[in-house]
């Protein structure tokens, strides 16, 4: 059967795996709970593949099927259309192939938890929605795989959600992400009103025409405000300067969930929605602009909290911010390939990164604090080795992974307009402090004299199920980057190839680029070299924890950046709703109504109920006063002329 | 012939006599006279007006109202009956037990 005529089948199959397993699987023992979700995820990741076979058998032509209406309200049609193009390959092969990995990871690492059903049918809904996103047509379903991700990224996060922490960091996830979303949403009404249709290919194929640009809104054109809107959406998803706030907390969920939602898929979703949108930012070189400069921001900043935090995850997290803000770059500049590019690597590099902190986690029954690890390397060599493979990876050693991507997007920040110079220096600067940051963990974890109790922890080697997807994504990470390879010794980029009819035709120059690409490359991997250099002569000897100080107290608390939202946003917001909100509108308003009707109701009844003396006979002149009434209303017309005398 | 209005104005004045005598004494079989004094001049008016018209609707009604009348009777003297056992006492004052 094809499967590409029948892509819907791709989503389905993990939606199908949640609604079977969060019915049924309480009663259910674990093995079956998990073929439940393996299946279905791993039929899905099938399916892709073979759609995708089938794709580029037919000659690589975009595919497009519009499956059912979904809301037709006037001119307005949003239906559930999915769509097949070179860029949704490689969202689809990440999205299901790294997606099928870390749910194999974690049914060895939830092998001792409670709600093991729950946990993977969220994931699968995750995996639904995910798929939804990346193969929608319009922005309409775009945006329900966005917002259902979202929810995903909720119940998951706060997994435990018996644990205050873990229940707060989910709810800060959803309401930093309503923020974002919001935007989203004024960019879509604004998209509508300009092109009355939210179809991409309609959007696109409008935006193209040049009289679009020039209408005004205020001082800039329409399609600025309208990307400028789509990428607050994208700030918020994807955890950029000013809204990245949630996503270190969201490490309060299970380690696969950091890997899968907060790492290598759903995090992304911003990239991925700029790329797809990318007829429409490069229509507006402002907007582009400010992709670039918040994208660069956030790498240099996100780098710069890695650089001293104590808990392995945490560094996790703000190296995920610092590299989506290396993907924001590169869309920002116009490479948008290469922003996809390192969305692909990273999602193998950094799902490695966490799994690979998940196996140490779990090796040490819980513990997050590398400053209580040390020494590790002798007795998980697995992971240390997977671990390790992964901070080459990040850290852009050649040949793994990130070196190429991270490589054309530094290139193609250089050859960006006036202010391309600066951009890459930051750029270049984050890629210093990742290399540091990375190799300081790799140290206070695996090297050194160990810091724990060994009474008291046991430090044990994570079962098949765990180090199998390591070392495949370790391949990866290793491998990932390799399309891109030829381009060194002067061949092609296969990866922007592929991508070019989606984005138009790469950047990449002629012969007197390449011998600057060189140079460059040098300078890149000269950065990584320093990073490792500074972290051993920091890190590899017997180091213990010293006090926080001046910068560093500054980088520990994380610019106190929480601490000026809860004052500058939250608690002024606290206030009114606290005292206008909940004690005058609330209790004043609305409980004043509703309770003064109903007091008014007592009352009434309370005089009228005397009228019931259960005397007979009063009930009679009641009876007698309500006869001489309707007398008189009936009579009246004859006897009013009569009462004052009028004569006929 | 007696003219129609002299009829209704009689069974007018009788069945104030029955509302007054109703609302104003206490003991039950006087209220229940009243009840029946008010049910015949209502009757009075019925048949008063079948002659007028010339038509036997009125009697008809009357007839149906004696036999209403009759079962109410009985039924309304059963109840007196066992009021008076009950309660030694044929004054409806003392008859309140719905009262709050």
């Amino acid at each position: 059967m094809p499967i590409l005529e029948n892509l819907w089948i791709i989503p389905l199959l993990p939606l199908l795996g949640s609604a079977i397993n969060g019915l049924f699987g309480a009663k259910w023992s674990k093995p079956v709970v998990n073929s439940v979700a393996l299946g279905s995820t791993g039929v899905s990741f099938l399916c892709a593949v073979e759609a995708v076979r089938e794709f580029l058998a037919g000659g690589s032509q975009p595919f497009r099927k519009e499956f059912f209406d979904w809301i037709v309200a006037g001119n307005f049609r949003a239906g559930f259309d999915l769509q097949l193009d070179q860029l949704t390959v490689v969202m689809l092969l990440v999205v299901t192939g790294v997606g099928f990995l870390i749910h194999i990871y974690s049914t060895g690492y939830m092998a001792h938890e409670e709600g093991y059903y729950r946990f993977f049918s969220y994931l699968n809904l995750f995996m639904f929605f995910m798929l939804i996103l990346v193969l929608a047509a319009n922005y309409v379903l775009l945006f329900v795989g966005w917002e259902g991700v979202g929810l995903c990224s909720y119940l998951l996060i706060g997994f435990y959600f018996l644990k205050k922490s873990a229940a707060d960091a989910g709810k800060k996830a959803f309401i930093v992400n309503r923020i974002g979303d919001f935007g989203f949403m004024l960019g879509m009404f604004l998209l509508f009103r300009t092109f009355h249709s939210l179809d991409f290919s309609t959007v696109f194929a409008a935006a193209a025409k040049p009289e679009v640009a020039i209408e005004p809104i205020g001082q800039f054109g329409v399609l600025t405000i309208a990307c400028l809107l789509l990428f607050v959406g994208a700030i918020g998803k994807s955890a950029q300067l000013p809204l990245y706030v949630w996503l270190p907390d969201a490490m309060e969920g299970p380690t696969p969930v950091s890997a899968l939602i907060h790492a290598a898929t759903m995090v992304t979703a911003g990239v991925y929605m700029v790329a797809r949108s990318h007829v429409l930012f490069t229509h507006a070189p402002t907007a582009m602009y400010v992709v670039a400069i918040v994208g660069c921001a956030t790498a240099i900043f996100a780098a710069t909290i890695g650089l001293v935090q104590s808990d392995i995850k945490k560094v996790l997290a703000y190296s995920t911010v610092s590299q989506l803000g290396y993907m924001f770059l590169a869309c920002g500049v116009g490479a948008f390939g290469a922003g996809i590019f390192h969305l692909m690597t990273h999602a193998f590099f950094k799902a490695l990164l966490f799994l690979s902190a998940g196996s140490v986690i779990h090796a040490m029954g819980g513990e997050q604090d590398m400053w209580n690890m040390g020494g590790l390397g002798k007795k998980i060599r697995t992971t240390f080795l997977c671990m390790l493979f992964g901070t080459i990876a990040i850290a852009g050693f050649p040949p793994f992974a990130a070196f190429f991507s991270k490589d054309s997007i530094l290139f193609s920040a250089y050859n960006y307009g006036q202010n391309g110079k600066a951009l890459y220096a930051v750029g270049l600067l984050a890629a210093i402090l990742t290399s540091f940051y990375m190799f300081r963990l790799i140290w206070l974890t695996f090297a050194g004299e160990k810091r724990y109790d060994e009474h008291k922890v046991h430090v044990h080697e994570s079962p098949l199920s765990m180090t199998g997807p390591l070392m495949i994504l370790a391949f990866l990470s290793l491998t990932g980057g390799w399309f891109a390879a030829p381009a060194l010794w002067g061949g092609k980029d296969y990866f922007a190839e592929f991508l070019s009819p989606v984005f138009g035709a790469g950047e990449h120059g002629g012969a007197e680029s390449s011998s600057l690409e060189y140079v460059l490359s040098g300078v890149a991997v000269a950065a990584a070299f320093a990073g490792l250099i500074v972290a051993w002569r920091m890190y590899a000897k017997n180091v213990k924890r010293g006090t926080s100080e001046g910068v560093h107290k500054l980088l520990y608390n994380k610019y106190y950046v929480d601490e000026i939202y809860a004052a500058v946003i939250i608690r002024p917001l606290m206030w009114l709703s606290t005292n206008v909100l909940w004690k005058v509108v609330d209790a004043g308003m609305i409980d004043g109504a509703v309770n003064g009707v109903a007091d008014g109701a007592a009352a009434v009844g309370d005089t009228v109920r005397h009228t019931q003396s259960g005397n007979t006979r009063s009930y009679a002149v009641w009876v007698v006063v309500g006869a001489m009434v309707l007398l008189g209303i009936v009579f009246w017309p004859i006897l009013h002329p009569a009462l004052f005398g009028g004569v006929r | 012939m007696v003219p129609t209005n002299y009829y209704l104005i009689l069974s007018a004045i009788l069945f104030g006599l029955g509302v007054l005598a109703f609302v104003f004494k206490r003991n039950i079989i006087t209220l229940f006279m009243a009840i029946e004094l008010m049910l015949n001049a209502v009757n009075l008016a019925f048949v008063a007006f079948s002659q007028a018209l010339g038509k036997p609707d009125g009697e008809v009604f009357v007839l149906f109202v004696i036999v209403v009348a009759a079962a109410e009777a009985a039924v309304g003297l059963g109840i007196i009956i066992l009021t008076a056992r009950n309660r030694r006492s044929l004054n409806v004052e003392h008859v309140d037990l719905l009262k709050l």
